[in-house]
């Protein structure tokens, strides 16, 4: 159709037809490139677009995988708001967040700090040495801590009885195993963290240092009035992954305390839950609104470290 | 404060942050050498044993490992060359050209990066299921052959680094836009592509949710999954099952080891200027 227009005579033409066979004209004369960029598209509605609709379709929908779709509405979404294993796996993927997140980042500052010290020797191979946690696979991260937290024979549990302490069952405890899961999270991501803060760090003008230390600034009153201000960005960026990577959490757990996230599902996350209705219970429309959920959840969470850094 | 106390000071800090991210390792090491025995003794064993080869042995005896590594390694390599290929096209093709419709595409494969992962993964089982292809590495291969990261990536590194006085003169040659990319960009996009290319190698290699998932044949399992495997099933038996998370580990921090500078500055760029 468009090319019968273009085709016309041209006083006929009016103005906006020759703008839009103008803009035909320069799609086709650049198909190639269209073709370059085609697979991430093609890809992207496909494995992304796609389910993502079919998410919406399904957390509406009871099915089992097997027998008949049958349209329930809401009802998914109630019956998840009344199960308090949702609540619970809820409570625990904000409290392991909570308790990963908060001291990861403070020790990620510090050591950035004294990696920014001038003329410090050996930085790149500090640099590397930090950074490997973060290559190892959580698999074997997941296997390692597991032993080292052993209920009974653990490393830790060996270390604190040279100090007289009885043994603590680390993993059988409701409340010590999120900091277990935690204390994974940070340390893969410690040293990822710094990284980024050094890079950050390393990006303020020397000037602006200098400036302050002529106005008779304190070292902490430069790192509180110029780094901190000038790292913004990076420290919200930090966040904000951090954020999404906690609520995402589920080798951790899956592998230390196995699918049903420990004795009293003291360890089981969003994440981890999802998995289990979906792949376990066969529960797909279920888990669909589970994961509808855990969006929800990251956008919001998002949004609020994005309000709260910027009032910083 | 002198500077020598502020420089023992700084450096004992970061000693100990040092040994608190290598020490694992260590520990992992030990365990691998030393019997089931060894590990659950108290006092444990705090040295290397000499139970190495029986416990890598008894891992070859119980999995089959070198299939898990075979196949992690092909899932792993042709998806690490397909993502280098397309993601480099089209971070390209963004960059340097200009063409209707551009922005809008940009900025919606930038918006593709916020979606969790999570949003999609029943239904993308499902689809899996549907055609196929539930136990088969196409399911893990496919979906992962263009990023939107990647693009992003390559795309900021040659607007910087790919001059457009090499691409006219590349056009006077009469090159089309497929050689101005092969015989112009990629040669000077070499170091970007050595960052995504690790980049993408080690996530594949330590995927473990999707695998799980999708794969439920032993003879398609990847490493990690058969690693998981492992622990569950034989973890009565210590030194073995810490053998073989040591076996898995190794050649990631071997290719760390080599690239860890283009790794590390590439995550830093990444996350600065991104």
């Amino acid at each position: 159709m468009k090319n019968d227009t273009a085709s016309a005579p041209k006083q006929l033409v009016t103005n906006e037809v020759s703008k839009s066979s103008k803009l035909w004209k320069e799609i086709r004369k650049n198909k190639i490139l269209y073709l370059f960029i085609s697979p991430f598209y093609i890809l992207f509605l496909a494995f992304g677009v796609f389910p993502i609709l079919y998410s919406i379709f399904l957390s509406f929908q009871s099915w089992n995988g097997l027998g008949d779709i049958k349209f329930v509405g809401l009802a998914q979404f109630q019956y998840m708001l009344t199960e308090p294993v949702f609540w619970t796996a809820l409570g625990n993927t904000f409290a392991i967040w909570f308790i990963s997140s908060v001291p990861m980042l403070l020790f990620a500052m510090i050591i950035a700090v004294m990696l920014n010290v001038p003329l410090l020797r050996f930085r790149g191979v500090y640099r590397t040495l930090f950074f490997v946690t973060n290559v190892t696979s959580i698999v074997a991260v997941a296997i390692i801590f597991q032993s080292i937290f052993n209920n009974e024979y653990g490393l830790l549990n060996y270390f604190i009885s040279l100090f007289g302490v009885d043994p603590v069952a680390w993993i059988n405890n409701s409340t010590l195993v999120k900091f277990v899961l935690g204390s994974m999270v940070v340390w893969r991501f410690t040293g990822y963290n710094a990284i980024i803060y050094l890079a950050g760090l390393q990006s303020v003008p020397q000037a602006m240092y200098e400036a302050a230390k002529i106005d008779g600034a304190s070292p902490i009153q430069t790192f509180f009035k110029i780094t901190i201000p000038i790292m913004k960005p990076v420290i919200l960026f930090t966040i904000i992954m951090t954020t999404i990577g906690s609520m995402q959490l589920f080798t951790e757990p899956q592998i230390l305390l196995g699918d049903d996230g420990g004795i009293g599902s003291s360890g089981l996350t969003l994440s981890l839950y999802m998995y289990n209705e979906a792949f376990l219970q066969s529960q797909f429309g279920y888990a669909a609104a589970v994961s509808w959920a855990l969006f929800i959840l990251i956008g919001g969470f998002s949004l609020i470290n994005w309000k709260f850094v910027n009032r910083l | 404060m002198s500077s020598l106390q502020s420089k023992i000071l700084l450096h004992t800090g970061l000693l100990i942050g040092v040994f608190l991210s290598v020490f694992p390792f260590y520990w992992l090491a030990v365990m691998s050498t030393s019997s089931s025995s060894e590990i659950l003794a108290f006092p444990p064993n705090l040295f290397f044993g000499d139970q190495l080869i029986i416990n890598v042995q008894n891992v070859f005896a119980s999995i089959n490992f070198f299939q898990a590594t075979g196949n992690t390694i092909f899932v792993a390599v042709i998806t690490t060359v397909g993502t280098l290929f397309f993601c480099s096209l089209a971070g390209f093709t963004f960059a340097k050209f200009q063409f209707p419709g551009k922005t809008f595409l940009f900025v919606s494969l930038l918006a593709t990066m916020m979606i969790p992962s999570q949003l999609s993964f029943v239904p993308q089982f499902l689809i899996m299921a549907s055609i196929g292809w539930v136990n088969t590495f196409q399911a893990l291969i496919v979906p992962g052959l263009a990023g939107a990261f990647g693009i992003f990536w390559i795309k900021q590194y040659c607007e910087e680094s790919v001059p457009d006085e090499l691409m006219d003169a590349g056009r006077l040659d009469g090159c089309g836009q497929f050689r101005l990319y092969y015989h112009v960009a990629l040669p000077i996009l070499r170091p970007a592509m050595a960052f995504l290319g690790i980049f993408t190698f080690v996530g594949i290699w330590n995927d473990y949710l999707w695998p799980l998932v999708v794969l439920n044949d032993s003879s398609k399992f990847t490493l990690q999954v058969m690693l998981a495997q492992l622990n569950g099933i034989y973890n009565t038996d210590y030194g073995m099952v810490m053998a073989g998370t040591l076996l898995a580990t190794i050649p990631l921090i071997a290719l760390f080891a080599i690239f860890s500078r283009q790794f590390i500055s590439g995550i830093a760029d990444g996350a600065i200027k991104g």
